[in-house]
């Protein structure tokens, strides 16, 4: 088990320091998610009768399309070189590769959300502090990622990679993108733990869905 | 019983460095590898020689458990490459057209990579000796994009060895370098494939893959269609022997 953790660390750490290097991934997704937030804010004037209504919206719209950009890049240091076979050569599971590549896209996706989100906050008049928010997403960035993980392996080879990724992952992440949405409503209008209680549930459960398919299918994605 | 079972096992020949049978493999419609039997003993070193597209690729994918094979069966070490896919890459160090190196990291950030994926215990005395091996101690802490393609090569074979492995599978491991480049890697090959290492080499260098050889294979629209032992060739009509399987 160690031994598993330290492969998924190592592809995890070198995606990191890759994504460090190069920078162009995450320059150009913030770009996008932020460009995203500003046109919302001069689209919908900022005030209390709107906001409970789009501004959760507006937030998963910055989020997941920004996500879906990012995604497309999981396996580009992949694809270079061939790097794909190197890994598939390393002696362990197929699903350790998995692993690690999810821990990157993970990481790249609560980065975004990071810096995102209390932009979103402030240009909406909106708390900065809500906790609950960040609770939610983690759990959709979770599911983003295991969602997104294997289909970005999937449509890496492919000539239509950027336009593929989003046609399959959308669809499957509609769930996840619908609970994070409708929780997020409930969170700035305030409500209890209680009510926002079922849409938790959802994503806890579509989460671990993906992360099991996604796990056992991986083999059969890398090798075919 | 147990004097029996001690028998049993005195008896059991050692497995071959690498078996197949009836190794086939199709992509879509079409057969790259249409049932290929093969042997190569320990410490032995076979060469592959075809025409562009004869599987040799597919060959060397299938032993080192990049692909799965449609049909056959293979083992390396006595392993099978289905079922202990794991305990067949422990084994192996594939060099290929491709580096599989990562262009914004280092070459010991590569390496470093490579060694915690293996395991390798005391990984920055090998790191060390492995960069000196292919002659780049000087460039250890450059990234990868910005060296020459046959530093890259020499990088490439480095990170192959960086785990000991006892069989290397060679895809046409000279290919796309200059001639300087290319008698460079054939000396750091010499050098690595000493000992008692097994080798499975592809090449279309027939002076190159003859040197090297105790045994040669010719491979032909994903058959084997020639195998002997080197000393029973006469090295000289070799590519007359090559011409009339291959035509």
């Amino acid at each position: 088990m160690r031994e598993t953790f330290i492969s998924i660390f190592a592809i995890f750490w070198k995606d990191i320091l890759s994504g460090l290097r190069t920078k162009e991934i995450l320059t150009s997704v913030l770009v996008f998610g932020l460009l995203v937030l500003v046109i919302f804010n001069f689209a919908f004037e900022p005030g209390a009768g709107i906001r409970e209504s789009v501004a959760p919206g507006i937030l998963w719209v910055a989020l997941v399309f920004a996500g879906v950009l990012g995604l497309n890049r999981t396996f580009d240091p992949e694809k270079e070189n061939s790097c794909i076979e190197g890994l598939m050569l390393c002696p362990v599971e197929r699903h350790v590769i998995y692993w690690g590549k999810l821990a990157s896209s993970l990481t790249f996706m609560l980065m975004v959300a990071v810096i995102i989100t209390p932009i979103f906050l402030a240009l909406f008049d909106l708390p900065l502090f809500l906790p609950r928010l960040a609770l939610i997403i983690a759990l959709a960035s979770l599911g983003f990622s295991a969602i997104g993980s294997l289909f970005s392996a999937l449509s890496v080879g492919t000539r239509a990679r950027d336009l593929l990724l989003p046609i399959l992952f959308l669809p499957v992440a509609v769930p996840i993108i619908i609970a994070a949405v409708e929780s997020t409503g409930l969170i700035l209008e305030g409500r209890p733990w209680g009510d926002m209680w079922t849409w938790l549930q959802i994503m806890i459960a579509f989460d671990i869905i993906f992360l099991v398919i996604s796990t056992l299918v991986f083999e059969f994605v890398v090798e075919e | 019983m147990r004097l029996r079972a001690m028998n049993d096992t005195a008896h059991t020949p050692p497995p071959r460095a690498i078996e197949a049978q009836g190794l086939a493999r199709s992509f879509g419609g079409r057969r790259a590898l249409a049932g290929v039997d093969l042997g190569v003993g320990h410490g032995e070193c076979l060469t592959v020689f075809g025409p562009n597209g004869a599987g040799k690729t597919t060959l060397i994918k299938l032993l080192a458990t990049l692909c799965r094979p449609s049909a056959g069966r293979a083992w390396v070490d006595g392993m099978d490459i289905r079922s202990q896919s794991v305990e067949v890459r422990r084994r192996l160090g594939v060099v290929t057209h491709s580096t599989y190196l990562y262009n914004e990291l280092t070459v010991s950030e590569n390496l470093r990579f490579y060694g915690r994926m293996y395991r390798i215990p005391d990984m920055e005395q090998r790191i060390r000796e492995v960069v000196s091996q292919v002659r780049l101690e000087s460039r250890i802490h450059d990234r990868v994009g910005t060296l020459s393609h046959g530093m890259q090569k020499r990088v490439s074979i480095a990170r192959a060895v960086l785990h000991n492995p006892s069989i290397l599978l060679l895809d046409e491991p000279e290919s796309g370098l200059d001639l300087h480049a290319a008698l460079m890697m054939r000396d750091i090959l010499d050098t690595m494939n000493s000992g008692d290492r097994t080798v499975v080499m592809t090449t279309h260098n027939m002076e190159r893959g003859l040197a090297i050889a105790d045994h040669v294979a010719i491979l032909h629209r994903g058959r084997i269609v020639y195998h002997a032992p080197k000393r029973e060739i006469e090295v000289s009509g070799f590519q007359g022997i090559y011409s009339q399987h291959t035509s």
